[in-house]
């Protein structure tokens, strides 16, 4: 099968959703001709689909949320890029209280089909900002589905749903994913929501893993093979809806889990997830759930730093060992 | 007051005007009687407002609304029995009791809801400016606010979105003085929100908005403008809420003197006295007139009070689509 990279992935869904739809349009900063996104996801779409539908904004995140908004309760199909995660914060009120919970307040009169792209994670130096991981603040906000696909053809397959869906999506993407490459069939296709991946198979124990960190417990689980330890990858892939079949699935399987995420360890995404298998499959453990994330602290700038925070392979198999 | 109107047209918008009037004496006394939760933010004393803009739109255009909303609802056309239910929390009102009050929508009618966050609905006005732009019709959009929204940062974000696309927008800042307790001249060293629109290059306008006449006349320049493609106006309609700010607020931080000026300002009563001395009503006429949105009204309010609550486990559904 081809390969194509998670940048290329998304650029397809973009297009081809934009070809088949004419309601599709895109609006953020520096998104245009000029620019092509900050990480130029974007690059070439409004030399084909023109700059109405690529529409470059002014430093209005909020304004480029509730436009969104307003175009989705009337008929459009809005796709919105913040440039980082971190600056979604200015459009928290568009976000959370108006796009996610139009729908319910008003009686289901009307839906609000909204994708917001936005890249988070750390790895480039560029400090607490831009390097955040904030999923977590989103699986609080009801009303609201929250994508986070690690490879190309998660992004693609995704990117098609949340283009097609009903409801407002949150859409994860990382700033380290862009130049990964992965195999992408040419065909046609779309991955439903609430459908977790097993990236890996294993037996011995369970990591369930989003975004980049998919790649480190890939990396991770290969070389604990090596030792004789055999490691399941579960990658959910939404965080909203959450496939708890699957996780728990597998954590009967192997008796251990480990959740792996690059936000802060308090009240994270590895905290709803602990909680949840410690709910619903708390017999099926043989050893406590461990997790590997972010220390509380705010991510620092200094490359030293920066790697000393961000959850590595080292800590995933220290954490491994620890319970095995 | 100098438009020549149909005799109709200005019949219809006494009417209409009534109709709040009524509609909100009517919450306030449920409320009274216990019958309201939660609260609510009457919009008597503003009429002329809702009336004189919405008077200027077609049902396929759009309206954004605010927490002191049930007056755009009702100008817009809504349906006052499903309105008095959404407000009563009843399974019949138009958000099957998921919303109340302050967020209320009807989207049959292009009443895009009411959203109570302080000016939460200027850029939603602009996302549908943008989508009527895109889909290439010539509706139009009117977004309500007040004074106090037009200090969040959603007002120049929005306005400033809308201007540099040339949206077809109608920005009407309903200028009633309070931002709750907090006077104007507290929180702006300007007199005017309208001057404002110098900074997006958009026309401003101050308007009396105790004169629904002025405000229509207003408006349609400002519609026609957005009509035809030529972008966004920014209306001020200079205006006072005859009670305070929310369910039994007295409101002590207004002075006497200017309650009974404002008082003496009534939008309905000017109208009036208008529509008398022209002899385009008599006191019969407009007597038949009450009397008939009085009934009008009760049968809201026996719609509603006899519609039941939802089920309690109704508040599972509808988070998603």
């Amino acid at each position: 099968m081809r390969k194509i990279t998670y940048r290329e992935a998304l650029k397809e869904a973009l297009t081809e959703e934009m070809r088949r739809d004419a309601t599709v349009f895109l609006l953020g900063e520096d998104i245009g001709r000029h620019w092509g996104g900050a990480f130029k996801v974007t690059e070439g779409l409004a030399e084909e689909f023109g700059d109405e539908r690529v529409r470059d904004t002014p430093i209005s995140e909020s304004a480029i949320i509730g436009a969104a908004v307003g175009a989705a309760i009337t008929g459009m199909r809005p796709v919105a890029e913040i440039m980082f995660g971190d600056l979604t914060a200015l459009a928290m009120d568009q976000i959370a209280n108006q796009a996610a919970k139009i729908h319910y307040m008003f009686g289901g009169q009307v839906n609000c089909p909204i994708v917001v792209r936005t890249p988070f994670g750390g790895g480039v130096n560029i400090a607490s900002h831009h390097s955040q991981s904030l999923e977590a603040w989103f699986m609080h906000v009801l009303g609201l589905y929250v994508a986070v696909p690690s490879t190309p053809y998660d992004a693609k397959g995704l990117l098609k749903s949340a283009m097609r869906g009903s409801n407002p999506v949150f859409f994860c993407e990382h700033k380290l994913l862009y130049p990964i490459e992965g195999e992408v069939p040419e065909d046609e296709y779309t991955i439903r929501f609430g459908v977790a991946d097993v990236k890996r198979e294993g037996a011995d124990l369970t990591i369930v893993a989003t975004l980049y960190m998919v790649h480190k417990a890939l990396n991770a689980a290969e070389e604990l093979e090596r030792e004789g330890i055999s490691v399941e990858v579960v990658d959910p892939r939404t965080l909203t809806p959450l496939d708890k079949q699957t996780l728990i699935k597998s954590v009967k399987k192997t008796g251990r889990l480990i959740i792996v995420s690059e936000d802060c360890k308090t009240a994270g995404v590895s905290a709803e997830i602990a909680a949840m298998v410690a709910e619903e499959a708390l017999d099926y453990l043989d050893a406590p759930i461990r997790r590997v994330a972010e220390p509380d602290t705010p991510i620092p700038f200094s490359p030293p730093l920066e790697q000393y925070v961000i959850p590595d392979e080292r800590a995933i198999i220290k954490a491994v060992k620890e319970v095995v | 007051m100098t438009l020549n109107l149909a005799k109709e047209k200005l019949v219809e918008l006494y009417r209409k005007m009534v109709e709040i009037r009524f509609f909100e004496e009517k919450v306030f006394e449920l409320y009274a009687q216990n019958l309201v939760p939660g609260t609510i933010h009457l919009y008597a004393g503003e009429e002329a407002v809702a009336v004189g803009v919405c008077s200027n739109l077609r049902k396929d255009d759009c309206i954004t609304s605010t927490h002191r909303g049930h007056g755009h609802c009702i100008a817009k056309g809504a349906d006052l029995k499903r309105v008095m239910a959404e407000i009563l929390g009843k399974k019949t009102g138009y958000c099957k009791g998921k919303g109340g009050s302050m967020h209320i929508a009807d989207f049959s009618i292009g009443m895009l809801g009411a959203t109570a966050v302080v000016g939460a609905g200027i850029p939603i006005a602009v996302g549908a400016g943008l989508s009527i732009k895109l889909r290439r019709t010539d509706q139009v959009v009117t977004c309500f606010f007040g004074e106090g929204a037009s200090n969040q940062g959603t007002f120049h974000e929005g306005i400033n979105m809308a201007s540099i696309w040339k949206l077809p927008v109608i920005f009407v800042c309903e200028n009633n003085l309070y931002a709750m307790g907090t006077r104007q001249s507290i929180v702006m060293a300007i007199e005017n929100v309208a001057d404002r629109a110098v900074a997006y290059g958009i026309p401003g306008a101050v308007v009396d908005g105790n004169d629904v006449l002025a405000v229509y006349e207003v408006t349609q320049k400002a519609v026609e403008r957005a009509r035809k493609g030529e972008g966004p106006t920014l209306m001020e309609c200079k205006t006072y809420r005859h009670k305070g700010h929310s369910r039994v607020d007295p409101a002590r931080y207004r002075p006497k003197e200017e309650v009974e000026e404002w008082l003496a300002k009534d939008p309905i009563k000017r109208f009036k006295e208008k529509l008398l001395q022209t002899n385009t009503l008599t006191e019969t006429k407009i007597q038949q007139i009450e009397k008939e949105v009085s009934a009008e009204i009760e049968e809201a309010v026996k719609f509603a009070i006899e519609s039941t609550f939802p089920a309690p486990e109704e508040a599972l559904k509808d988070v998603y689509a």
